[in-house]
């Protein structure tokens, strides 16, 4: 029997324990942001121990960030986690991309973006999009304080092996349909939670028409269908990606050399294998208050089977009779670790170039990361955004999980091309509908969905 | 951390399925740099009404609910954040033991760190148990993995590395630090591409 991607690497990793228990593992990469972090540096101090590796450690500011004014903030509480942040990498010895800074943006878009996310990779993050990096070809994975703490010390994490599922994409993706709605896809036909046990591996043909920020787009929300850790192989596509990045290796071929051994032997060897053909995918916008809760922009709202789904349509006040694109959208967010990367932003403002949004839409994009402002900007993307009446804001997480000042009122439907639709995620009450950048631009200007493939004929 | 070994309490059912992080402990109580004081803003929004009074119809408010130790749920409980808030905001409540379906596996693994027990029960149980009396005690025995009520015993599974932690309260990272050398040795064969 051969080996999957993920057991090559598992076993490359495998410091100590016994196949079949919790084994200890060799942790890379440990990104850090100021939310789940704090209670991690008391622990050590209270301890006395040290961080064992800053060298493979970095930290940035995401969460809580002012996308506006940024070194204005006004809440108290915000602005002692950020300072908290500040001072234990500075007490601890580790690399920050502090607000302001060139590096800094969303924990998920700056780690690839500066190549400090690598294949072979065991990374972690207390967060539980870290499975983003997965479509380096690493194990990459969300974890909890006390394991922050734990790889703080001792930059290593105990873990139970997960079993293996392949999903096999094949065929092309139709023109307008996008990365995002691959995984909602797959989400809305298999559930919130087919994943959690497995790691997860995306492979198949379709993933050579995508880029790494498209493959980021798909591990990034994993974790919405249960898995922790989304992957892929990586490839010349990766390869290419990383060559000149800051924190890139300097001797590539070396490191490709080594990097080419990851990858899975034979379909037979993943635990289970969903197939998926990404030919006849319509855009999918979600209307409820999980991710699996999508339809595609096509279709009618589903039939109330159970009190989950009509606790969700409750809360997002929409009934079942009505069509996707009947769903009123007064507010738009382009951003995030899903959808806030370079690529995203081109694919949103393709669609506003030359247009208005709706009188009574607003629209925020906020750029993943500093990096990504700035490249928009050379680019001239601010200028077609605030020509069509959206606000470009500095990066951060924002109205993605609203933790900041940035939220969506309440009762507001908001086209977002975030990863979370639970009930409050943007703001009290707010009731947030998930699709991809393309699909949210156009709601946008439109004040509904519409179907981005017949844009034209619209 | 604390141990468990047997414990006796009363509980409270919240059987929606898919019940996330965000709903147990909302955002905006995140901004703390402590681990403890979650508690009071544990379900919040459900919990509280627009004015900030107690939702008297939320189970969480009920008078006769407030010493209820064991929290009984649907399946994929805990899934969304990894915000390890939620284990300490239920902890912080009184919390001590959950029976669910199924747990996202972040979630999962922050509770075997917070001493919480988590438990999986088929749904026939949890309805059982849901309908229990408000001052029904039941017995969790986890060294002998079984959940007992006045009429029923139910028999659970749990890893035995992690029942072994929540029995004896270990600190992981001392328990990681016995590995020190190995850690040392696995260091010095890491590949460099410079
Ligand atoms: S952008 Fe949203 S999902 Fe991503 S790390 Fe920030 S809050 Fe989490």
């Amino acid at each position: 029997m051969g080996k999957t991607l993920f057991d090559k690497l598992w076993e490359k990793h495998v410091i100590s324990g016994p196949a079949g228990q919790p084994q200890l593992i060799y942790v890379d990469l440990h990104l850090v942001h100021e939310v789940t972090s704090p209670q991690a540096f008391e622990g050590l101090r209270i301890n006395h121990r040290q961080v064992r590796r800053p060298d493979k450690t970095f930290a940035t500011m995401d969460h809580n960030v002012p996308t506006k004014d940024i070194f204005n903030i006004q809440d108290q509480i915000s602005r002692k986690q950020i300072e908290t942040l500040q001072q234990n990498c500075q007490e601890f010895g580790i690399r920050l991309a502090d607000m302001g800074n060139a590096d800094q943006g969303i924990v998920h878009v700056i780690g690839p973006q500066l190549g400090l996310t690598q294949p072979g990779q065991v990374v972690v993050c207390g967060d539980s999009h870290t499975a983003t990096h997965g479509a380096f070809g690493s194990i990459a994975f969300g974890i909890g304080t006390s394991e922050v703490e734990h790889v703080l010390a001792t930059q290593t994490i105990w873990q139970l092996k997960p079993k293996t599922m392949g999903i096999h994409l094949h065929g092309q993706l139709q023109p307008g349909v996008a990365a995002k709605d691959i995984i909602m896809a797959l989400i809305a036909q298999n559930g919130v939670d087919f994943g959690t046990g497995y790691a997860v591996e995306f492979f198949g043909d379709t993933l050579q028409q995508l880029s790494m920020e498209n493959r980021m787009t798909i591990c990034n929300m994993a974790i919405e269908g249960g898995a922790k850790m989304g992957m892929m192989r990586p490839d010349q596509i990766t390869f290419d990606y990383l060559r000149g990045r800051k924190y890139a290796p300097q001797n590539m071929a070396k490191a490709i050399e080594y990097w080419q051994q990851f990858y899975t032997d034979d379909v037979s060897d993943y635990d289970r294998v969903i197939d998926f053909d990404v030919s006849q995918l319509a855009p999918y916008v979600s209307w409820g208050t999980n991710p699996a809760m999508a339809v595609p922009v096509t279709g009618k709202l589903p039939e109330i089977t159970d009190m989950n789904i009509q606790r969700a349509y409750n809360y997002m006040d929409l009934s079942p009779a009505s069509k996707a694109t009947e769903i009123p959208i007064q507010w738009i967010f382009i951003g995030s670790c899903t959808n806030g990367r370079l690529a995203d932003i081109k694919e949103a403002a393709k669609v506003l170039k030359g247009k208005k949004i709706a009188p009574n839409v607003t629209a925020w994009i906020v750029p993943g990361s500093r990096a990504v402002k700035n490249a928009a900007e050379k680019l001239g993307l601010d200028k077609i955004f605030k020509d069509a009446g959206c606000e470009w804001r500095d990066p951060g997480c924002s109205a993605c999980l609203a933790m900041n000042p940035d939220k969506v009122p309440a009762g507001i439907h908001c086209a977002s091309t975030t990863n979370r639709n639970f009930e409050g995620r943007q703001g009290k009450d707010a009731r947030t509908h998930l699709a991809s950048p393309a699909m949210v631009a156009a709601a946008a200007i439109y004040g509904h969905f519409i179907d981005i493939r017949q844009k034209e004929a619209i | 951390m604390d141990a468990i070994t047997i414990h006796q309490g009363t509980t409270i059912p919240l059987m929606n399925n898919n019940i996330d992080t965000d709903q147990i402990i909302p955002k905006q109580f995140l901004k703390n740099i402590l681990k403890i004081g979650y508690g009071k803003h544990l379900f919040h929004d459900w919990r509280y009404l627009d004015d900030g009074t107690p939702n008297p119809d939320f189970i969480l408010n009920a008078p006769e609910r407030q010493q209820a130790t064991i929290l009984i749920s649907g399946d994929n409980f805990g899934c969304g954040s990894s915000r390890e808030h939620a284990a300490w905001a239920l902890k912080d409540w009184g919390f001590k033991i959950i029976i669910a379906g199924s747990y996202s596996d972040i979630f999962f693994m922050n509770c075997t760190k917070n001493g919480l027990l988590p438990i999986i029960l088929p749904q026939a149980a949890r309805q059982h148990l849901a309908k229990l009396a408000p001052d029904q005690v039941i017995t969790v025995d986890l060294p002998q993995q079984k959940v007992s009520c006045p009429d029923q015993t139910y028999f659970f599974k749990i890893d035995a590395t992690w029942k072994n932690k929540f029995i004896q309260g270990i600190d992981d990272i001392d328990l990681t630090l016995q590995h020190a050398q190995e850690i040392n040795d696995f260091e010095q064969n890491i590949p460099t591409f410079n």
